[in-house]
């Protein structure tokens, strides 16, 4: 497949590896934002291929382990209220909330259905007129400009019963908020390629210049995270953090002006509640009053118990890069992907279900 | 007859015997069957093997087949995975009422050409018609009994240090083509499911090598969960590489856009054999010269470290655990 | 925030194109690249492609990789 293949050359892997090792001196501490990366890095075994002075920690960029409790409660009593019909992305149906997951309401009935698009949650409007659709609008940018679109397709099209129950949320805000609490010590940040298709790299350029941390824009191909990786440890060498693309053949510094215009058009920025880090000012996109109508939130009133995080889950540590999912006591023994606790566990990005599925077996060995 | 199912079809009566005389008997017709009594009496020797297994799919046709086929080659391999020579099956029918007696007729076809291929005979069956909506179309549950040559101990706890993995041929054929029908994933493409019987395919292996340890077919959760079943049951470990395994392109192509990892998702037609690494070659030389094996490979090899445990070389170079599948195989976005 | 796959587009039809990858077609919206043009590969992504792939950068970031892995091999 092309641009997929040609970037998981074994051959052009181990050459970069080596450079990296021989360029990296210092020890740095490199962390990756996107759930897709953490996959990525994980599922290539990455950390196998990089220097021991490479440290690498997992970031808050899964968007289903940073949908906040009190978000995901209101989803699932929404998903019983009378005839509504709650569209999904797959990534949200088993996310244990306070007292259940959309995957238990629906065994108990509610009718949740699984989309891949967010056009099909139109479709399905279209297909029931008699009950309300409502769709759960989670991810980061690079899905915003879509659900956007769904908004504006539904209004071309004059469909009455669609809703979006507004969760986006933004990517630069979130860094801020996290080199902010000095929590954990960071050089270089991996930045999320996808979303920088989008919003492009002027977004992120506060980082090298207000904290003084490098910033590459990674694609999702192990040669990609590998070049990235070299990348940041001669900014770091250098001692010359700057925004730099490595995902060129993707990630243009403007990123995709018809996207962000018409992300502008549906929606404001506004505050998001973030699990584990709590309410961010001027980080989640939220419905424009123009297009109201489609608000979830303004629609339907559902009435929520307080929510409630499970007791030892220590998936806010996680999702900050605070701890690793090796420091959780819950992690391998109550908390596995059959049972998950938190969020971490249940997304195939969350840090904790990479780890468990993709552990790096002692004994063997290495590259 | 009406073009539906009623519920008059499951009760026993007029309606009921005119189904099975019109519907299914001069298709699946063998003397046994032909008899219509309330149970088929029939002869075997030796140590017999006995499976029995529910077939739900839904959609209930797909590129490549439908539950019919599906029923029938997944009884046949269950047996065939204990080195069985499947003889008989059973077959019961839980309809819904209004499914469309033209539907019925392709699954009984279909039924009728897996079973003639895998050279079994249907000699037991039953119908029962439920109230529309209390079964989702059609549920069929075959049984299967078979004879074990004696001496052949084929079991997922036989597996030892040592032996070689044995894979029949490309992964994932069979899930992505489910999948591919679903609603709102839409995509097209030319990829069938690989639904087939295996038992020639195993007695041909057998022909050659008295010496195949374990032979499971990867059917829900994938080629992964099969093997860390194999790793458990002999408490071995298992260690394979990424760039052995056969997938086609299209299946590599839809998991890419789903977000999958091809070595989790069903297979309805292919087998893993773990074997002692002296006959591998010859095994698999045979396995390619059945239709039905023509892409195996030798994808890895039974270790005495990490027991239990299946450990993946991938293709960069570093290794991974490879854990058993948990929850349902679902499309992401992230 | 991440999955988007490279597809080829094989059709336009308005703001949609048939696409194609590893022999596997779908159709797409192409409304946020609307500068798409047959046989231009597209970053799909849940439906919508989100930008057009840059297949000069492309091939300079191979031959960087080329060079990187043929400079730093050990003598």
């Amino acid at each position: 497949m092309k641009f997929i293949d040609e970037y998981q050359d074994s051959k052009l892997a181990r050459g970069l590896a080596r450079k990296i090792a021989q360029r990296s001196t210092k020890t740095i501490r490199v962390m990756e934002f996107c759930g897709g990366h953490t996959h990525a890095i994980l599922r290539y075994g990455i950390r196998q291929l990089v220097p021991k002075t490479v440290e690498m920690k997992s970031g808050p960029g899964c968007p289903v382990c940073v949908t906040a409790t009190a978000d995901l409660d209101k989803a699932i009593a929404l998903a019983h209220l009378p005839d509504v019909i709650i569209a999904t992305f797959g990534d949200m149906i088993r996310v244990p909330g306070s007292y259940s997951s959309l995957q238990q309401a629906k065994a108990k009935g509610a009718d949740i259905r699984i989309v891949y698009s967010t056009t099909d949650a139109v479709e399905i409007a279209k297909d029931n007129p008699e009950k309300s659709v409502i769709f759960i609008g989670i991810g980061f940018e690079t899905t915003a400009p879509t659900i956007a679109a769904s908004i504006l397709k539904a209004q071309r099209e004059q469909i009455r019963n669609f809703y979006v129950l507004p969760l986006n949320k933004l990517t630069p805000p979130v860094m801020k908020v996290l080199l902010d609490s000095g929590e954990v010590k960071i050089d270089g940040i991996v930045c999320p390629g996808h979303v920088s298709v989008v919003i492009g790299s002027h977004p992120y350029e506060f980082i090298p210049r207000d904290y003084g941390v490098g910033c590459v824009i990674s694609g999702f191909e192990p040669l990609d995270i590998l070049l990235c990786i070299d990348r940041l440890v001669e900014q770091i060498e250098k001692g010359e953090p700057k925004v730099e693309i490595a995902y060129r053949r993707g990630v243009k510094p403007e990123g995709n002006r018809k996207a962000l215009q018409l992300m502008e058009d549906v929606f404001e920025i506004g505050e998001a509640n973030w699990r584990g880090i709590g309410i961010v000012p001027k980080s989640g996109l939220k419905i424009r009053a123009k297009y109201e109508r489609f608000d979830a939130d303004k629609a339907f009133s559902v009435s929520l118990k307080p929510p409630k995080e499970p007791k030892g889950c220590r998936c806010g540590d996680v999702i900050r890069g605070a701890a690793t999912p090796l420091e959780c006591r819950l992690f391998r023994k109550t908390c596995t992907p059959e049972s998950p606790v938190g969020p971490c566990m249940v997304s195939g990005e969350g840090a904790c279900a990479a780890h468990y599925q993709y552990g790096i077996p002692e004994n063997l060995q290495d590259f | 007859m009406d073009d539906s199912i009623l519920l008059a079809h499951g009760s026993g009566g007029k309606l009921s015997h005119e189904l099975v005389e019109k519907k299914f008997l001069p298709f699946l017709a063998n003397p046994a069957l032909n008899k219509l009594d309330d149970s088929a009496i029939f002869e075997a020797s030796g140590r017999l093997a006995f499976t029995t297994d529910g077939y739900v799919v839904n959609p209930i046709f797909f590129p490549g087949g439908d539950i019919g086929k599906l029923a029938v080659c997944g009884t046949v391999n269950d047996l065939a995975m204990n080195g069985a020579r499947p003889l008989y099956l059973s077959l019961s029918a839980i309809i819904e009422e209004g499914f469309l007696l033209s539907e019925l007729g392709r699954i009984v076809q279909s039924i009728k050409k897996a079973a003639e291929e895998a050279e079994v005979s249907i000699i037991a069956g039953d119908t029962k018609v439920v109230n529309r909506g209390q079964a989702d179309k059609l549920f069929i549950t075959t049984s299967g009994v078979g004879t074990v040559p004696p001496g052949v101990d084929i079991s997922g706890a036989n597996a030892r240090v040592g032996d070689k993995v044995l894979l029949s041929g490309t992964i994932g054929d069979h899930g992505i083509a489910i999948m591919s029908q679903r609603e709102g994933l839409k995509f097209s493409m030319a990829l069938e499911s690989d639904c087939a019987p295996l038992n020639k395919l195993v007695s041909q292996m057998m022909d050659v090598s008295s010496r195949i340890h374990c032979l499971r077919d990867p059917t829900r959760g994938g080629l992964a969960t099969t093997l860390n079943e194999l790793a458990r049951q002999s408490k071995v470990g298992i260690v394979i590489e990424e760039a052995k395994i056969p997938v086609k392109e299209e299946v590599k192509a839809a998991c890419e856009l789903l977000g999958l990892d091809p070595i989790y998702v069903a297979n309805e037609g292919k087998l893993v054999a773990v074997v002692d690494p002296a006959d591998a070659k010859k095994i698999l030389a045979r396995m390619r010269k059945n239709s039905y094996g023509r892409d195996a490979a030798i994808i890895g090899e039974v270790t005495g470290q990490h027991p239990g445990k299946v450990v993946m070389k991938t293709k960069l170079g570093p290794s991974r655990i490879v854990d058993m599948l948990t929850g349902e195989l679902l499309p992401r976005i992230c | 925030m991440c999955l988007a796959v490279p597809v080829k587009i094989v059709s336009i039809d308005g703001d949609e194109a048939e696409t194609e990858i590893g022999g596997v077609r779908r159709r797409v919206s192409i409304a946020f690249t609307p500068e798409a043009k047959v046989g231009d590969y597209v970053l799909l992504h849940t439906g919508y492609a989100i930008g057009v792939i840059d297949e000069a950068e492309a091939e300079e970031t191979l031959k960087l990789l080329e060079e990187i892995a043929s400079l730093s091999e050990v003598h």
